[in-house]
């Protein structure tokens, strides 16, 4: 066996580890950035202008601002000057979470703007307060709308991950870039470490095209893209 | 007071947006079982007047009262209750896209009425039945006609026991074929002494339901009164002339 696949072979299983710590990152930052955008997007929509001033500002911010600067910010910046003393683990999903939630809650915003206004009024004529109509007929139409959009948030926020490697956190980049400074196998293990990602955006992709189909609206057209 | 005699009073409701007024001191009453049938040029405000009346519009000014006790416009909770007394019907249907017909009607029994899931559905059940839709209660409004999702919408309104019912043109968005079953199920209301104000352009619903036709341009009610005397033989009236207008639209003489 060439070298090259000796370490592949040997570090396989202690990358497979940084991916596990990724899809955990990842998926607890869109978790937090689902719940947090959500009601970022409804601020915005029905809030009074205080909220909405205050939840553009937010979006600007985390919109306008590189992950990268945000993470040391955050992680070297804020939570020392709070004493808060928290892990890699769960700053990263921390930083990840805040930004995703201001490009989720545009997602959102957009969707809810889409759906017709007389729903709401016909919700309202039934005698529903403002939060009622939006728990029960707008939020979920328009998380089935987000679906597509927020699967590509999925995408974008599982590679800027990768990030975290800068503050020591054992992700799958950390991992591929230690093993590699130690055997100068670079070339195949940067392909392993692309391999890995492609795999993850690939499950996460495929999963949410499932979800997709099966909360899908009967009676809709069924434009059928496979993606 | 006024107590026994009339349902609902409206009284000098006015609304702008902007430089634009909309409504011009509107004023009426409804009694008990009363039809009053509203009518007029597009942008006369009628369905300004029907969205103020449960203040899915907030007039600027001006009363509400149900029963002779005026309702609080700025009480949310006073809003909510109106609005479950008050029934409303709308061109467009606007049905719940994500829920079927049974869920479209069960929903509000749910949430605002806080009824459990087995007696809203039976309930659901008797209303889409009453509207010729029992055999329909699993589709989603996608999958029906736009004569059907009118009816569902009736169906979702009754529901709620209104004392009053409002509807906003509910034939204009209909193929002319699938406007019959909707009347048919509107008169039938009628019959069971329904109370309503009803926004339309259908000459037979005028002429055969209405105690009252309220002919309203520019925001304001420019003649009202019964059928016969605005829409009577000979009559030089404004109603008569722009229902006449009406007439000749449709052509082919329905
Ligand atoms: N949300 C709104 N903002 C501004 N103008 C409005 C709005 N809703 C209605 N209008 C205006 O109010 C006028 C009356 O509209 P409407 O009540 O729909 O009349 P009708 O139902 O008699 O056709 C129209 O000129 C319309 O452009
Ligand atoms: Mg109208």
């Amino acid at each position: 066996m060439p070298p090259s696949l000796t370490v592949i072979v040997d570090s396989f299983p202690y990358l497979i580890q940084g991916a596990f710590f990724t899809a955990g990152i990842v998926v607890c930052a869109m978790l937090f950035g689902l719940l947090l955008g959500v009601c970022i997007a409804v601020g915005i929509v029905y809030g009074p202008w205080p909220v909405r001033f205050v939840l553009n500002l937010y979006l600007w911010i985390f919109r306008g601002v590189p992950v990268l600067v945000l993470l040391f910010l955050f992680y070297f910046g804020l939570f020392t000057y709070l004493g808060l003393n928290f892990s890699a683990f769960v700053s990263v999903a921390i930083v990840l979470g805040l930004t995703t939630a201001a490009y989720q809650a545009n997602i959102f915003k957009g969707a809810m703007l889409s759906l017709p206004i007389g729903q709401f009024r016909a919700a309202s004529s039934l005698g529903m307060s403002d939060v009622q109509a939006i728990k029960s007929i707008v939020l979920p139409q328009i998380l089935r709308i987000s679906i597509p959009a927020w699967s590509n948030e999925y995408s974008i926020i599982l590679k800027d991950s990768a990030l975290a490697f800068v503050i020591g956190a054992p992700e799958i980049m950390a991992r591929t870039q230690f093993v590699a400074s130690r055997t100068y196998q670079h070339l195949p293990l940067y392909i392993t470490a692309g391999i890995i990602y492609f795999v993850l955006t690939w499950i996460g992709v495929r999963l949410l095209f499932k979800l997709e189909k099966r909360v899908r609206i009967p009676g809709y057209s069924d434009n059928g893209a496979n993606s | 007071m006024t107590e026994a005699k009339f349902i609902l009073e409206v009284d000098t409701l006015n609304k702008s947006y902007g430089d634009n007024t909309i409504l011009k001191g509107v004023s009426l009453t409804l009694e008990e079982g009363e039809i009053k049938v509203l009518i007029g040029p597009s942008g006369g405000g009628k369905s300004t007047l029907l969205q103020c009346i449960n203040c899915l519009v907030a007039p600027d000014s001006g009363t509400i009262s149900m029963h002779g006790k005026e309702i609080n416009l700025k009480n949310k909770k006073d809003l909510y209750q109106l609005r479950q007394r008050v029934g409303m019907i709308f061109q467009e249907f606007n049905l719940f896209d994500h829920l079927t017909a049974l869920d479209n009607v069960t929903i509000a029994l749910r949430k605002v009425r806080r009824m459990d899931k087995g007696a809203a559905n039976k309930r659901a059940m008797f209303e889409l039945e009453q509207v010729g839709l029992g055999d329909k209660i699993e589709l989603y409004p996608a999958q029906l006609s736009g004569g059907q999702k009118q009816r569902v919408a009736i169906a979702r309104a009754l529901a709620m026991d209104p004392e009053v019912l409002l509807l906003d043109e509910p034939t204009s968005a209909l193929d002319p074929e699938l406007v019959g079953e909707v009347i048919s199920v509107i008169k039938a209301l009628a019959a069971k002494g329904m109370t309503m104000i009803m926004a339309t352009h259908q000459i037979s619903l005028i002429a055969g339901l209405a105690r009252n036709v309220l002919f309203m341009e520019n925001g304001i009610i420019q003649e009202q009164g019964s059928p016969k005397e605005l829409l009577g033989a000979g009559k030089k009236t404004r109603t008569q002339g722009f229902c006449d207008r009406l007439s000749d639209l449709d052509g082919e003489g329905s």
